[in-house]
């Protein structure tokens, strides 16, 4: 039974949600419409002076541009190749009998526990052996490899849930096995591919170890990297506030992602994670 | 032990339509209270505004004379069986039993003592150690309701609790449960769509539709004197025929032919309408060849097209299709639709003596019983023919039965524990019988 | 983990022996649409590991490949004596004690709240799913400029005049819990309210009607029921805070006794470019994380099925 003063717990506690998730974003945000020259000598969390200037340095310095486009294409090329490997690997999980299958989950359970950095060292050591080191393919098989977990179990709960007879009973209705694929199972299929291909990007788009161990350069430097080796145009600039801005670019995309997807998000982690 | 009092109960969800409305209804002390319906008519919402887990919009319910309408459930000393019976899953059966008391912090020897006492009456000593998980359907409902028992609640409401079993164990566990509240004598709701159910458990059946309360009264007046067409068509199975019908004196032209009902005052109660609905159940209607004489001279005979036929070994169903104008059959579609079956064409249901050679095809003579039938305005559905006085006798006798079968109860029980608080058991009967 | 991959139900010999054609043409496909992702994460895992413990038994700089020398555990030894491991041993066991206690119950709270709430919904949940999106690197960016001396604004909110955060053992991981809290404890509420929705409301009403406040019914009714969800939630979150890297990065580059296990391997293999003695601690560090693996799996019983998605 809800009563008024426990409606009143919940909103406040809802409140209070909005506002410890908001805030830093919206910090970072100010920052980044800072004055380089107000950090360090007026301490607020609003700027002073509103300025576009340090959107204009970030992009004009080609170490900002240049990370991004490796960003955006290792994570998308990642994402992509991830999500295909996992949906063979989900279908047959879920729709085929053979020996192995929790072998599979197993050992994918395993590398979602595995500690990343104690491959730095041999990966380092073999990517230079083998010209992969600071390239995209260097960045990108590591990533589809960690991300391959998450992707394998949100996809297999995904595809236990499909009515697979349905594919048959098309076939009844006259469908082509190709068109029982095509009607039934892909629109029946789809959401739960993209939903693991929402996580995979954001694995990989978070990625920091590799991606300052593996690269060197901006040929292949994503943007958490650069950020953290980002330092001004001059000695005597402080890098916060480009910083900020920087980051603020590639929240963005973040920020549009979980807006548009919020359901199917926390579908695919609580699906994906835990199932009774 | 208590009664419960429930005055304009009216329930209403944001979208303002409301699941209950204005409901009133008095469950007396130690009373067996079904409330019955079709899906969606507002039933369980009532059970669960009288336990607290829904808020009452307005209206007024009182439990052992007190108002109770803000009252937190857990202070309310009810106790209720689930219809997935809401085991916890991580308890053991013992532990199952004895929540109620752990969360009161009753004393270890007393929580021992009154789980072993309800473990025995359920027959669940051998089963106390056991997880939910791993009983048979009837062992976890038997755990719910030692539940509910063990609490010495004031009294029990059940959600449904049966349909989660198999006929065969509905029956055993009906019959359980029919014992089981005669012998504690506590005030006790029962959620149900079952018929047998329905008619069998209570000492008294409420019917509801779409969140109103059609009529109370005991399993008997409600299949012989329903107030108006969906009681008539909700209770008994297969459900009452209705026949559309114009009068001429006391003969009624029906679709399945002409018959004289030989009943003024039913012809008075007609009044000025020119088409009334004829209700029949099939029960009351015979395979002419079977009656004696002295019968026929009773009822009426008619002659009719039967198109199927079910021979089902104790009686024999025949079916026959009917034309009717397309505005009462558009209603009658919409009634059977309500009461949760969807005939799709007019058609007639009689009940015929096994022995019966009427097969698909034949024009037979059947033969009804036209003390039994009942006349209903197609307008409000209202029944025109109800007979007060005999719907009067047939709760007093209701009544009756109900207290010589809990003396007899009580004394069994006596003779077999022989406790104290029997005594006042006894004493709380006879003021409510009073 | 072996453990966990128990035989298949009793059913398999008798399906052995009468197998058909098509049943192996199943076999055979399986194997196939599993073998890429399969031989993806061997690559990646498998080969560098084996290779990880190799170079640990050397005594190999990149600056000098020539002097390499095979040294047998001498640089395990070296460690495991060293204070320094130690005490990056025990800032990352403080980290992730601290973070998991404060996560798990914030995240239950959050649960909760998502579970429950009445008041803009959806609002509440996109705004939980924002800190999980956005890149670790960035949160941590953000929290070290909130108490940065020169650009924050948290010294003068609450007067704290010139405290240096970050020249203080203490105060730095504070910050750093701080940014790995508000960063990952979206994640555990998410896992905590998959297994909130698992309890059925039945249960909860059924112990309102049985007296229950609404401490005793989360007590004594929700929380065992959602144990395995709370186990597995903690489970994960302990050995991703196991493995914290990002957050010191950015904040104090592991200055100020704040360095963690994964930092330490980080910067003895790619800052130092010392080989040998990182891959010794890359391949403690993986064998501290087994070993938490197995006291969750074998020591709470863990039901992993549940993770894994089998039933």
């Amino acid at each position: 039974m809800e009563t008024g003063r426990s409606k009143a717990l919940w909103i406040v506690a809802s409140l209070l949600i909005l506002v410890w998730t908001i805030f830093p974003i919206l910090w970072i945000v100010m920052l980044s419409f800072k004055q380089p020259g107000e950090v360090g000598n007026v301490q607020s969390f609003l700027p002073k002076d509103w300025t576009m200037e340090n959107y204009r340095t970030v992009f004009s310095t080609s170490l900002f541009t240049s990370a991004l486009i490796n960003s955006i294409g290792v994570s998308l090329i990642a994402t992509f190749i991830g999500v295909v490997f996992a949906t063979l690997v989900a279908y047959a999980i879920a729709r085929l009998e053979f020996p192995g299958k929790k072998l599979i989950l197993s050992f994918a359970l395993a590398i979602a526990m595995f500690p990343v950095v104690t491959l730095v060292g041999p990966l380092f050591d073999l990517w230079r052996t083998i010209g992969l080191y600071d390239t995209w393919p260097g960045l990108i098989i590591p990533y589809i490899s960690f991300a391959l977990p998450l992707a394998i179990w949100t996809l297999s709960a995904f595809f236990r849930e499909i009515p697979w007879e349905m594919e048959q009973a098309a076939q009844v209705d006259g469908a082509t096995s190709w068109q029982a694929f095509r009607k039934v199972i892909v629109p029946l299929a789809a959401p739960g591919v993209f939903t693991a291909a929402i996580l995979t990007f954001f694995f990989c788009w978070n990625d920091f170890v590799f991606g300052i161990s593996l690269t060197s350069t901006d040929r292949a430097r994503p943007v958490p990297a650069a950020l953290a080796f980002f330092t001004g145009q001059s000695q005597f600039e402080q890098p916060t506030t480009a910083i900020c801005a920087a980051a603020v670019v590639v929240t963005i995309p973040v920020v549009v992602i979980v807006l548009l997807f919020q359901r199917r998000i926390v579908a695919g982690l609580t699906a994906g994670a835990v199932k009774g | 032990m208590a009664e419960i009092t429930l005055k304009n109960i009216v329930k209403r969800y944001g979208d303002g339509y409301p699941a209950v409305n204005d409901v009133s209804l008095e469950i007396k002390d130690g009373e067996f209270m079904i409330l019955v319906g079709p899906s969606g008519c507002g039933k369980s919402t009532l059970l669960r505004m009288i336990v607290g887990l829904e808020d009452i919009t307005s209206g007024e319910l009182r439990i052992g004379g007190k108002v109770v309408n803000k009252v937190a459930p857990r202070e309310r000393n009810l106790a209720m069986v689930f219809q997935n019976y809401a085991l916890y899953p991580h308890l053991t059966v013992f532990e199952n039993i004895a929540f109620p008391l752990r969360l009161a912090k009753t004393p270890e020897d007393e929580v021992q003592r009154r789980v072993k006492e309800t473990a025995e009456l359920l027959e669940l000593t051998d089963h106390l150690d056991r997880k939910p998980a791993n009983l048979s359907g009837g062992q976890r409902q038997r755990v719910a309701m030692g539940r509910a028992i063990v609490r010495e609640a004031d009294a029990f409401l059940f959600d449904e609790p049966l349909s989660n079993l198999d006929a065969k164990l509905r029956g055993q566990m009906r019959t359980e449960i029919s014992r089981l509240q005669r012998r504690l004598g506590v005030t006790t709701v029962y959620v149900t769509h079952d018929q047998t159910e329905a008619m069998t458990l209570g000492d008294r059946v409420a019917v509801l539709r779409k969140g109103v309360l059609q009529q109370v009264g005991s399993p008997r007046e409600l299949y012989e004197q329903p107030t108006n067409l969906f009681v008539a068509g909700f209770i008994g199975s297969p459900s009452m025929n209705f026949l559309p019908a114009t009068v001429d004196g006391t003969v009624l032209d029906t679709p399945l032919g002409r018959f004289d009902m030989r009943d003024r005052r039913k012809a008075e109660a007609v009044g000025d309408r020119t088409v009334v609905l004829v209700g029949i159940r099939p029960e009351h209607f015979e395979d002419a060849s079977l009656v004696g004489d002295d019968r026929r001279e009773r009822g009426a005979v008619v002659k009719a097209r039967v198109d199927v036929t079910e021979w089902l070994g104790n009686e024999l169903y025949a079916y026959v299709p009917y034309e009717a104008p397309a505005d009462v059959a558009a209603q009658l579609r919409d009634l059977s639709q309500e009461l949760d079956s969807d005939q799709l064409r007019t058609q007639a249901v009689v009940a015929l003596d096994a022995s019966s050679l009427i097969s698909p095809g034949d024009e037979a003579e059947l033969w009804i019983d036209t003390s039994r039938v009942h006349l209903f305005d197609p307008a409000t559905g209202e029944n025109l023919t109800r007979d007060e006085e005999r719907a009067a006798a047939l709760g007093r006798l209701a009544d009756k039965e109900r207290e010589a079968q809990r003396r007899a109860q009580r004394a069994e029980a006596e003779a077999t524990s022989d406790t104290s608080d029997e005594d006042e058991d006894k004493g709380g009967t006879e003021t409510a019988a009073g | 983990m072996t453990a966990q991959v128990e035989t298949a139900p009793a059913a398999r010999p008798a399906a052995r022996s009468e197998i058909s054609d098509r049943a192996r043409a199943e076999r055979r496909l399986g194997l196939l649409l599993s073998a890429p992702a399969v031989i993806v994460m061997l690559l990646v895992t498998g080969y560098p590991l084996l290779n990880a413990v190799y170079l640990s038994l050397f005594n190999y700089r990149l600056t000098a490949p020539q002097d390499r020398e095979f040294v047998g555990l001498r640089n395990y030894i070296t460690a495991l004596s060293d204070g320094l491991f130690w005490q990056d041993v025990f800032t990352t066991f403080l980290i992730t004690a601290i973070t998991v206690a404060v996560e798990l119950v914030l995240g239950f709270g959050l649960a909760m709240v998502m579970h429950r709430a009445v008041f803009a919904r959806r609002t509440v949940r996109t705004a939980i799913l924002l800190p999980y999106g956005i890149v670790t690197v960035i949160s941590a960016f953000a929290w070290r400029y909130a108490f940065d001396l020169q650009s924050g604004f948290v010294n003068s909110w609450f007067g704290l005049g010139d405290f240096a955060w970050f020249s203080d053992r203490w105060a730095a991981l504070f910050v750093i819990c701080l940014s790995e809290v508000w960063k990952t404890t979206p994640f555990i509420s998410l896992l905590l309210l998959a297994g909130l929705a698992q309890v059925p409301h039945d249960l909860s009403e059924a112990a309102t009607v049985d007296g229950a406040t609404a401490w005793q019914r989360l007590r004594r009714v929700i929380i065992p029921n959602m144990k395995a969800a709370i186990l597995v939630a903690v489970l994960f979150r302990t050995l991703d805070a196991w493995r914290i890297f990002d957050n010191p990065f950015v904040m104090t580059r592991g200055q100020e006794q704040t360095a963690t296990l994964s930092f330490l391997t980080y910067d003895q293999t790619i800052t130092r470019t010392s080989i040998g003695m990182g891959n010794a601690v890359g391949v403690l560090l993986f064998l501290s994380v087994v070993l938490i693996a197995a006291v969750f799996i074998r020591g709470f019983r863990v039901d992993l099925s549940q993770v894994r998605g089998d039933r």
